[in-house]
């Protein structure tokens, strides 16, 4: 029945409350038109690096788990941390890559399922979105 | 009498598999499929152009489907506009009545509409400068018909309503709707993709001057729509693709349209698709229509039913079966609809989850996460409901 997909991990980092960050350097939001997700991400950032995250998340189980993990792994990270760390989620679903991170293997169940994979993406394509913009 | 109906469909004959997904694409007979195949085989040929054998039944076979989807419409073949499909049918309509309008004109689009229906007057809206007045919609996902009056006044050029809504299975009251067009002379264009799957549609008793619909949603081909429209409309339409086939004279530095419905068939018409088409509307126009739409009420009835008595469950749509079509969306509190429909594939049971291209609705009814959508069709059955309530059961405690 799919229930795989929904394990106490992926389920535990979607029910998170969200952050809500006030006073953001920057923010980007991403939409999947063909399923509605919306994620919003909001960031201080300190010597190029996040110091601070806040997202919002409009969407499926998958797409708030994984928008929990990617706010807890931001901080620290620069646009090239972020748009690596994005590569790892994507090569561990699309070829079978090891996890990067030990909290990512929850995600490991939705490999074989591609038409969620880019509920999962989203809020890391947000992540490195919002850092690779120029922060004004 | 359903078990009939549904032998009739090769895909349904899996075990376990519960298709109520019809409003997206309804399955395809058998004898639909083959006609299509036996076109292919007999007479394959360009139409209206060769004067061998092969292209004169090609023409037979496609002047023949014109008269088959007349006879469904209980319209003259000349009023049948064969298309690539319902959303090219309904750009075409819009741009046939709106590309002369202009500031000053409104067009009245409704928040129920498929958005196939309404960005079209949307984006001529944008390039025309004329003004889209939008008729709003009930709590239960009806027109809001109250509204007319102020909806529609003496600069409305057109009315664009669905016949059918594709989330709410609401029906619209078509006459009431011309009625109020017509009074300041407005034409009114309607969206049938789903009413025409559930019956034979009378456009023009209806009151409609354009009605458009999907071969692929009513049992046939995909790439195949039609548009029709009342001899005197068509007449005066100005078509929205230019091509081989379509022109009267042509010199060099003008040419004339030629006669509809040829005038809006530019290039080399979907025969083969026209022809599986013809062969799934006479296919629905044999059926026992009192039996299937008693089938259809009581399952929807059943489905209701069933999802009124479940926690947190909400019916978006009209709760009884007056004036709807067996199309149900709802939410479950909680539960959000892709993680619900992909839970439900995983136990045989297909539906849709999402806004459904229907965006002004789900802002409207506040659906921001939209819906979980079941529809059902004349081969739909008792044991596809039940499959899709235990289900949704068992789906709502891995989610919660
Ligand atoms: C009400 C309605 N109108 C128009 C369309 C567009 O039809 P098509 O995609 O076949 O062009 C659909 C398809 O979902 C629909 O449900």
């Amino acid at each position: 029945m799919n229930e795989e997909l929904y394990g106490e991990a992926i389920k535990d980092l979607a029910a998170r409350e969200p952050v809500v960050l006030d006073g953001a350097d920057a923010s980007a939001t991403l939409d999947n038109p063909l399923c509605g997700d919306r994620v919003t991400l909001d960031v201080r950032m300190e010597g190029g690096r996040v110091a601070a995250i806040g997202h919002r998340v409009k969407g499926c189980l998958l797409c708030k788990a994984a928008a929990t993990l990617a706010a807890g792994t931001a901080p620290g990270l620069g646009a090239e941390g972020a748009a690596r760390l994005l590569d790892q989620v994507s090569n561990m679903l699309k070829t079978g890559a090891e996890p990067a991170l030990p909290a990512l293997a929850a995600f490991i169940p939705v490999r074989p399922h591609k038409s969620r994979h880019a509920c999962v993406l989203l809020p890391f394509k947000a992540l490195a979105k919002v850092l690779a913009a120029p922060i004004p | 009498m359903s078990q009939t109906i549904r032998e009739a469909f090769p895909a349904l004959a899996r075990p376990g598999f519960h298709y109520l997904d019809s409003a997206a694409m309804a399955q395809i007979p058998g004898l639909v499929s083959e006609a299509v195949t036996h076109h292919n085989r007999t007479a394959r040929s360009n139409v209206r152009r060769g004067l061998h054998e092969m292209a004169q039944r090609a023409d037979a076979a496609y002047d023949g489907a014109r008269a088959a989807v007349g006879r469904f419409l209980g319209a003259p073949a000349e009023e049948v506009v064969f298309t690539a499909g319902c959303t090219l049918a309904l750009n075409m309509a819009a741009w046939g009545l709106g590309r002369n309008l202009g500031p000053g004109d409104e067009v009245v689009v409704s928040r129920l509409e498929h958005h196939s229906a309404c960005l079209p007057w949307m984006a001529l809206a944008k390039e025309r400068g004329f003004a889209l007045r939008w008729l709003g919609v009930t709590p239960d996902g009806r027109l809001d018909l109250d509204s007319l009056g102020t909806v529609v006044t003496p600069r409305c050029k057109a009315v664009a309503v669905t016949h059918a809504s594709n989330v709410t299975g609401a029906v619209s009251d078509l006459p009431r709707l011309a009625e109020a067009a017509h009074g300041v002379g407005a034409k009114l264009v309607v969206d049938g993709a789903q009413m025409v799957p559930h019956g034979r549609v009378d456009p023009r008793a209806l009151g409609a001057d354009l009605y458009a619909f999907a071969g692929h949603k009513a049992y046939g081909p995909t790439g195949i729509g039609v548009l029709w429209g009342r001899a005197e409309i068509l007449d005066g339409m100005a078509p929205l693709v230019v091509g081989g086939g379509m022109v009267g004279t042509v010199e060099d530095g003008d040419f004339t349209w030629g006669e509809p419905p040829h005038r809006f068939e530019a290039g080399t018409p979907p025969v083969a698709q026209a022809v599986g088409l013809a062969a799934a509307l006479n296919w629905m126009a044999d059926l026992d229509w009192p039996a299937v739409r008693q089938q259809e009420a009581a399952l929807a009835w059943h489905l209701l039913d069933g999802l009124r008595s479940m926690d947190g469950v909400r019916v978006i749509g009209p709760l009884g079966l007056e004036a709807r079509v067996p199309v149900v969306s709802f939410t479950v509190a909680g539960c959000h609809p892709h993680d619900l429909s992909h839970l439900l594939a995983g136990r045989g049971v297909a539906v849709r989850g999402g806004a459904h291209c229907a965006r002004p609705l789900m802002s409207a009814l506040g659906l921001e996460e939209g819906t979980l959508r079941a529809s059902l069709a004349p081969y739909s059955d008792r044991s596809d409901v039940d499959a899709l309530l235990a289900g949704l059961a068992e789906a709502v405690k891995v989610l919660r």
